[in-house]
């Protein structure tokens, strides 16, 4: 029997096969695509998607940034914590993008002035985990190794608190708890829930790496060093509720 | 007549220097208000939006006698290597991972401007 005189039935089936796969790439690229425009229209105005322009700019687009970059959301965010917080938004710089346009002086020294800290906009359920999932595809494309050998390790509370805040200086911009420590980094008592933690060794190691105009300074610090304090942020981010 | 052109062409070079150093100024200001006015103070007075719960507070750079006793280098090294490489505390960061010596030296022209050049208030 000649291969190529097939009945006319298996070929219906196969092409109805062929149909049926095509329509089901077709509907998940329209979905991909649909989402991509949202993001376009609502949040590219305020966050970098590429990192592009950021080599081209200078240190002034610090200045006029109005949100964190999210070209590295996929080497950054754990998913389950960014679907959540996109559906409801609470606040993780006390002194917003960029604190200096929330600062005034005062005769007690300088404050953030709460009532221009903007809501962040959020995004209905079923959206949330398209927009979760798409910003979770990507990825810095120049971007430092993330393997480490990092491994959770116990580490004593007091011990803990004392290499965060006296020996390594993080408390002076970063809170590891509710209403104690500086105000111009984002909160970390909620890092451990929010981020991989072989980012947080990653950007420790290296802010810059990551974005060019980071206000966080690079304390060439030694894996083992950076570990102990990923170590701590755990520690306080699983006591949370 | 010789003397006179060589006069009017230092002039011309000091001229120049200090148009050099506005500019330079100007950049450090940039720089201060991204990096530094948060422990700094946006008046460079030490009384950043971070102090209240530092255990050293950060120095006032608007404190003509205390800044006076520090050269440029000295600003120069504790800006890029940290407090801690001039016996200071670990709180004042390290700044080499994310300025260039440009730049530093930009935001040292700065604090010459704001603690010993400005109009006092
Ligand atoms: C008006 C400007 C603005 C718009 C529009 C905006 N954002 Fe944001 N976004 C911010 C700011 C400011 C922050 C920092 C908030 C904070 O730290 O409390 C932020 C934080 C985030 C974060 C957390 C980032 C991090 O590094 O901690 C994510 C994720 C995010 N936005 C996603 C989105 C998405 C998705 C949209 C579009 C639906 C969007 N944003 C629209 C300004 C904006
Ligand atoms: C001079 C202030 C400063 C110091 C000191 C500092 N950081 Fe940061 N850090 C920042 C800022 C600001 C960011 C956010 C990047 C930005 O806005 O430019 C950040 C981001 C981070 C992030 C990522 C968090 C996120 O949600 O994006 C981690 C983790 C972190 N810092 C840990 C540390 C640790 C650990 C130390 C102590 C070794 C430290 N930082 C010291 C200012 C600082
Ligand atoms: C995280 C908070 C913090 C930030 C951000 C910071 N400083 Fe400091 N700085 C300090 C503290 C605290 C001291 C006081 C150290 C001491 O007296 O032991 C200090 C001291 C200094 C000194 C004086 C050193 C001396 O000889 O006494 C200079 C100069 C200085 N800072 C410049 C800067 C510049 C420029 C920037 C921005 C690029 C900056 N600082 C950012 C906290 C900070």
């Amino acid at each position: 029997m000649p291969v190529i005189n097939r009945s006319p039935d298996s070929a219906t089936v196969g092409s109805v096969i062929l149909l049926g796969i095509i329509g089901v790439v077709a509907a998940q690229t329209a979905i991909a695509s649909d989402t991509e425009k949202y993001i376009q229209d609502k949040c590219a105005g305020c966050h970098a998607l590429s990192a592009d322009d950021f080599d081209v700019n200078d240190m002034s687009e610090r200045l006029r940034r109005k949100g964190p970059p999210l070209y590295y959301a996929g080497d950054k965010f754990k998913k389950e914590w960014l679907q959540g917080w996109l559906q409801s938004p609470s606040r993780i710089r006390p002194g917003g993008g960029f604190p200096p346009d929330h600062t005034v002086v005062t005769d007690d020294g300088d404050v953030i002035d709460e009532k221009t800290l903007p809501e962040h906009p959020s995004v209905a359920k079923p959206k949330a985990g398209d927009v979760a999932e798409f910003l979770l595809t990507l990825h810095l494309k120049a971007r430092p190794p993330l393997k480490t050998a990092y491994q959770p390790k116990e580490v004593s509370p007091m011990l803990g608190k004392m290499n965060f805040n006296k020996f390594k200086g993080c408390s002076a911009c970063h809170r590891d708890e509710e209403g104690v420590g500086g105000l111009s980094g984002p909160e970390l008592y909620s890092a451990w829930n929010r981020l991989q933690p072989e980012f947080m060794v990653s950007y420790i190691k290296n802010p810059v790496a990551w974005d060019p105009h980071s206000m966080m300074p690079n304390k060439h610090l030694q894996e083992p060093e950076i570990h102990k304090l990923v170590d701590y942020l755990k520690l306080i981010g699983e006591k949370r509720p | 007549m010789i003397r006179k052109i060589i006069i009017s062409m230092s002039l011309l070079a000091a001229i120049q220097t200090a148009y050099a150093s506005e500019d330079e100024i100007e950049a450090g200001k940039i720089l201060y208000r991204t990096y530094c006015t948060q422990c700094h103070g946006i008046e460079g007075d030490g009384y950043g939006i971070n102090v209240a719960d530092m255990e050293v507070l950060p120095r006032d750079h608007t404190d003509r006698k205390e800044m006076m006793t520090r050269t440029d280098k000295d600003l120069f090294k504790a800006i890029k290597h940290g407090g801690k490489s001039v016996d200071k505390s670990v709180l004042m960061p390290n700044w080499d991972g994310n300025l260039s010596d440009d730049q530093i030296s930009a935001l040292v022209q700065y604090l010459r401007s704001l603690c010993c050049t400005q109009k006092q208030k």
